[in-house]
C-alpha cells in the first residue's frame, strides 16, 4: 500500500504522451519542466526540479514584504471624472454603451435604497446592498460575452442587471414567490439564471472559486471541440475577506496548473463584515498573491467603470490566448453601506469616514461627471432618470408582494433527479400532518395549497 | 501488500521472532481468512458474470474477462472516456496509472487533458470538479483516500449536494450531474488512522449526495457507469483492500448497475445480514459456519447504494426472518446500522423477534495494530447470528 508522502519524483515522459493539442510555447514549457536534467558543472542556475530557471547567489537576502512597493492601481478617469492622462485616448466605446452602464449602477443603487428600507419594515428577509461597488459589476460585465459563465459571491447585482435580469426577477427572488427560479429555497440576493449564464449565489464563502476554474476547464474543451464558435471564459467574483478562504489557494493554483481561461475579479472593498484589511492579511493586497501563482495579475480603481472595462475586456483577451490561463484582477473600492441588513457598521467604524468616502467619490458620481463633460447627461435627465426608475422598481416590488409562495412540494422536491421512495413517504407524512392539525398550519399562501404534496403531484417538483 | 514471512530470520545469530502481520491464530475456526478464489460472492465463471440482472444484450451475449477489482475501475473508466467525450478524470497523481493502479494507461490512451493531475489539494480537486459538471463535462475526480475527503467536505456538502436544489427551475443547465468523486476507503491490515477510514455515513446525511460502495469488480464496473451517467453528485467509495484481493468474471461490454438497488444475495429465513462492502465478505464466511452449526439459513443483503438506500427490500427481508443483523467496518456510533436499524423498527415492528444487532467498528480509531480486533469479524458475525437466535 502506498502511504501518501511528498515524494519528488520525475516524469520522463515520452514526447507523444504529452498533449498534442497544447500549443507549442505551452509544450515547450512544459516539456522543459518535465525533463529537468541533471545539474551542469558549473552552472550559474538551480536545476532543482521545482524551481527550474533560479540563478545561484552568494548574497544572502531575505526578500522583503516592502509595501513601499505596492503594485500600483489603474485608473483612467480622476475623482473628478477627467481624464488623467490627457494623452491618450479613451477605449472605443459607444454613447449608447456608456448611458445602458450609468442607468445600470443607478438602477441598482435606487433598488438597493428602496429594498434596504423593504427588510427594514419586515417586508423581505434580508437585503445586502451594493453601494460603492456597482462600477466593477456594470463594467467588468459590460466586458464580456454574454455567454460567458459566471460565478458571483452575492454583492454584485450590478451584473445580473447588465446581462438582462428584469426588476421583475429581482424582485420575485427577493419575495420568494412563486414566480422565483430558486422556488423559494434560497435567501434573498442569491440570484441565478440559466439564460444568463449565470450560476446561482450560495452563502458559503469562496466555494465558487474553484468551481471557476473546474467550469473554465470544461468551457476550455468545449472551445477546442467548437473551434467555429467564439470561445468563452469564465468570470468567477469574490470579496477581499474571502480570498483567505482555502478555496482562493485551491481556485488560483488549479487554474495556474491547468490553463484555464477564468477571470478572477475581486472586489477589495476594505471590510470583510467588521474586519478591517489589516486584520484579513499583512501582504499587499490580493493583487501580490496572483504572481505567486504564476498569475497575471492588474489591479484597477474600483471606482472607475471604464477603467474596470477595459481591465477586464483585455484580461478576457488574453485569458483565453494560448488555450487558456487565468488573470486575476484586483478592483479596489470602499463598501460604502453595511455589510447586510442584519449589520450595524458604526459598531465598528467611524460615521465620518463613511461620509467622507460617499461625498469624495464613488462609481455612479465619477462616470456622471465625465458624461456631463462630454454633454451627454445633465441635471434634467438624471432626475428624470432617477424618478423613473424609482416607479418601475416599486411597480415590481408590488407586483412581486403580490404573488403566491412556491408550492409546498418544493420544499421536498428537487433534492435528487426524482423523489426517492424515503421522500416520497416524508411527502404523505407531511400531507397527513397538515390535513390532521389545519388549524395549526397557514398553507393559504402556497401556491396550490396541500394538493401540490399529493404523490402525483408532489413527483413533479 | 507485505507477505508474512515464511522463515524466522536471523541476524548476527540471533533469531528473531516473526511478525504476525496477515496471519490468523493457529487453532481458530471461524477467523480464518476469506478465500477470495472460492467465494460465493464472485463471479467464477464467465456464465455467471453474463447472467448478471440488468445486462444488455450487449453485454450479455458478449465475453468476459477475469479482473482484479482495481482493472475493473480502470475498465469501466477507459469505457466512460471512449464513450463520452465530456468524460474527465484527474486527482492527484492519477496520470501515471494512481497509486492503486486504477488509471493505468489511462492518459497515455485518452490524452493529458481529459485524465491529469492536479495539485494536491482536496478541496481544489472537488471544487473544480463541481464547477466542470455545472458546465457540461461528467467529472470522474479521485479523492486519493477517503481519509482526506475532509478538506472537500464544505464542497460536497453545501455545494454539491445542494445544487440541483437551490438552482430552482435553473436546474438543468446548473446542476453538477455527470460528478462522481471516487476514493479508497476501509481498513487494509495497515492503514492506521488515515488510510483506513469509512466516512460513508457522513455522508449519508447529506440529501442530494449519492453513497455507493462497490463489493468486487463486477459490481464495481456497473456501479461506477451508472454513477457517472446519473444526473445527481455521487460519492463512490472502493475498498482498497479488495483492490487485488478480489478477482471475478467481469463482462466485458458496457453494463451498468441501477443505484439505490440492493442485491440479496442469499436467500434465507432466520435472520437477515445487512452489509456492503468488504465486510460481506466476513458476512458470508460466518453464515456458512452459523448455518452448519445452528442448522438456521440466513439472507444476505448487500446494500450497493448506501444512501439513498432500498429501504424496501431489506424491510420485505426481515419482515420474512423477523430477525436482523447490520454490519459494517466503520464505528457503530451514528453509523449506517444506526439508520438501517431505526428503519427495521418502524417499519418491522411486530415481526421482529430479537433486536436488531449492529456489529460494526468500535467508537474508536482505527490504530495500527488493533485493526483485527477492531473491525468486525467471522467471530462477531457469528456471534450475533447466534444471539438473534437464541434471545
Amino acid at each position: 500500500m502506498v502511504v501518501r508522502v511528498a515524494v519528488t519524483r520525475l516524469h520522463i515522459r515520452a514526447a507523444p504522451s504529452l498533449s498534442q493539442s497544447l500549443p507549442r510555447i505551452e509544450r515547450a514549457r512544459v516539456w522543459k519542466r518535465w525533463s529537468s536534467v541533471s545539474q551542469k558543472p558549473n552552472s550559474d542556475r538551480v536545476h532543482f526540479p521545482g524551481a527550474v530557471n533560479s540563478k545561484f547567489t552568494t548574497s544572502m537576502t531575505f526578500h522583503a514584504a516592502d509595501e513601499n512597493n505596492a503594485i500600483p492601481t489603474y485608473r483612467i478617469l480622476d475623482q473628478n471624472g477627467a481624464l488623467v492622462d490627457k494623452s491618450r485616448s479613451l477605449p472605443p466605446i459607444s454613447d449608447e454603451e456608456i448611458l445602458k452602464m450609468y442607468t445600470d449602477m443607478l438602477t441598482v443603487s435606487i433598488m438597493d435604497l428602496i429594498m434596504f428600507d423593504a427588510q427594514r419594515q419586515g417586508k423581505v428577509s434580508f437585503y445586502m446592498v451594493s453601494a460603492g461597488e456597482e462600477g466593477i459589476a456594470v463594467g467588468s460585465a459590460a466586458a464580456l460575452s454574454p455567454k460567458d459563465p459566471i460565478f458571483a459571491q452575492y454583492r454584485e447585482t450590478g451584473i445580473f442587471q447588465h446581462r438582462g435580469f428584469k426588476l421583475s426577477d429581482f424582485m420575485n427572488q427577493l419575495f420568494a414567490n412563486r414566480l422565483d427560479p430558486g422556488l423559494g429555497r434560497n435567501m434573498p440576493v442569491h440570484y441565478g439564471s440559466t439564460e444568463l449564464n449565470i450560476h446561482t449565489i450560495s452563502s458559503p464563502l469562496a466555494t465558487q472559486l474553484p468551481q471557476a476554474s473546474g467550469a473554465a476547464y470544461a468551457v476550455k474543451m468545449q472551445n477546442a471541440q467548437n473551434p467555429m464558435d467564439d470561445p468563452r471564459c469564465v468570470v468567477a467574483y469574490f470579496g477581499e475577506g474571502a480570498a483567505s478562504e482555502g478555496d482562493f489557494h485551491a481556485a488560483l493554483n488549479i487554474a495556474a496548473t491547468r490553463g484555464c481561461p477564468v477571470i478572477f475579479i475581486c472586489r477589495n472593498n476594505g471590510y470583510a463584515i467588521s474586519t478591517p484589511t489589516l486584520e484579513q492579511y499583512r501582504g499587499d493586497g490580493i493583487a501580490s498573491r496572483g504572481v505567486g501563482y504564476g498569475i497575471d495579475t492588474i489591479r484597477v480603481d474600483g471606482n472607475d467603470i471604464l477603467a474596470v472595462r477595459e481591465v477586464t475586456a483585455k484580461a478576457r483577451e488574453m485569458c483565453l490566448q494560448d488555450g487558456g490561463k487565468p488573470i486575476l484582477i484586483e478592483a479596489m473600492s470602499y463598501r460604502v453601506s453595511h455589510h447586510s441588513t442584519s449589520d450595524d457598521s458604526f459598531a465598528y467604524r467611524a460615521k465620518v469616514e463613511v461620509e467622507d468616502w460617499k461625498r469624495r467619490d464613488n462609481p455612479i458620481v465619477r462616470l456622471r461627471k465625465w458624461m456631463e463633460s462630454k454633454g451627454l447627461w445633465d441635471e434634467d435627465k438624471e432626475k428624470e432618470a432617477r424618478s423613473r426608475l424609482r416607479k418601475q422598481v416599486l411597480e415590481a416590488f408590488k407586483a412581486a408582494e403580490k404573488e403566491k409562495k412556491p408550492a409546498l412540494r418544493n420544499m421536498i422536491g428537487g433534492v435528487y433527479e426524482t423523489l426517492t421512495e424515503e421522500q416520497e413517504e416524508q411527502t404523505e407524512a407531511i400531507r397527513k400532518i397538515i390535513e390532521t392539525y389545519p388549524d395549526e398550519y397557514d398553507i393559504s399562501e402556497y401556491e396550490g395549497g396541500l394538493s401540490t404534496l399529493e404523490l402525483e403531484e408532489a413527483r413533479k417538483a | 501488500m507485505l507477505t508474512s514471512l515464511r522463515l524466522p530470520l536471523r541476524l548476527n545469530g540471533r533469531r528473531i521472532p516473526r511478525r504476525h502481520y496477515a496471519t490468523h491464530p493457529p487453532s481458530a475456526r471461524l477467523n480464518l481468512p476469506t478465500d477470495f478464489s472460492t467465494t460465493p460472492l464472485l463471479h467464477h465463471t464467465a456464465k455467471s458474470a453474463l447472467s448478471l440482472p440488468s445486462l444488455p444484450p450487449s453485454a450479455s451475449s458478449g465475453s468476459t474477462s477475469r479482473l482484479n477489482l482495481f482493472q475493473a475501475i480502470n475498465s469501466a473508466l477507459s469505457t466512460a472516456l471512449r464513450t463520452d467525450p465530456s468524460v474527465l478524470l484527474f486527482g492527484e497523481d492519477v496520470a501515471f496509472g494512481g497509486v492503486f493502479r486504477c488509471s493505468m494507461n489511462l492518459a497515455t490512451e485518452f490524452g493529458d487533458e481529459r485524465v491529469f493531475n492536479t495539485p494536491l489539494s482536496e478541496q481544489g480537486i472537488v471544487g473544480f470538479a463541481i464547477g466542470a459538471a455545472m458546465e457540461g463535462a461528467k467529472a470522474v475526480a479521485e479523492v486519493q483516500f477517503a481519509d482526506y475527503v475532509y478538506p472537500a467536505f464544505d464542497q460536497l456538502v453545501n455545494e454539491a449536494a445542494k445544487i440541483r436544489y437551490r438552482a430552482g427551475t435553473n436546474a438543468e443547465g446548473q446542476g453538477c450531474g455527470g460528478l462522481v468523486v471516487r476514493m479508497p476507503c476501509g481498513g487494509v491490515g495497515h492503514g492506521a488512522l488515515y488510510h483506513s477510514q469509512s466516512p460513508e455515513s457522513l455522508f449519508t446525511h447529506v440529501p442530494g449526495l449519492r453513497v455507493v460502495v462497490p463489493r468486487g469488480p463486477a459490481q464495481a464496473k456497473g456501479l461506477l457507469l451508472a454513477a457517472i451517467e446519473s444526473r445527481d453528485p455521487v460519492v463512490f467509495m472502493e475498498p482498497k483492500i479488495l483492490y487485488r484481493a478480489t478477482v471475478e468474471h467481469v463482462p466485458s461490454e458496457r453494463y451498468e448497475i441501477p443505484l439505490s438497488q440492493a442485491e440479496v444475495l442469499r436467500e434465507g429465513k432466520d435472520v437477515t445480514v445487512v452489509s456492503y462492502g468488504t465486510p460481506l465478505y466476513t458476512c458470508s464466511d460466518a453464515i456458512e459456519k452459523a448455518e452448519r452449526d445452528f442448522g438456521c439459513s440466513v439472507e444476505l443483503i448487500d446494500l450497493r447504494t448506501i444512501y439513498p438506500w432500498d429501504r424496501q427490500t431489506v424491510i420485505e427481508s426481515v419482515n420474512k426472518t423477523g430477525r436482523a443483523v447490520v454490519v459494517h467496518e466503520s464505528m457503530v456510533n451514528a453509523g449506517v446500522g444506526a439508520e438501517v436499524a431505526a428503519t427495521l423498527q418502524e417499519q418491522c415492528f411486530l415481526r421482529l423477534e430479537s433486536p436488531v444487532q449492529r456489529v460494526a467498528g468500535w467508537s474508536t480509531h482505527p490504530g495500527l495494530v488493533y485493526e483485527k480486533f477492531n473491525f468486525p469479524d467471522v467471530v462477531r458475525v457469528y456471534e450475533a447470528i447466534k444471539k438473534g437466535l437464541e434471545y
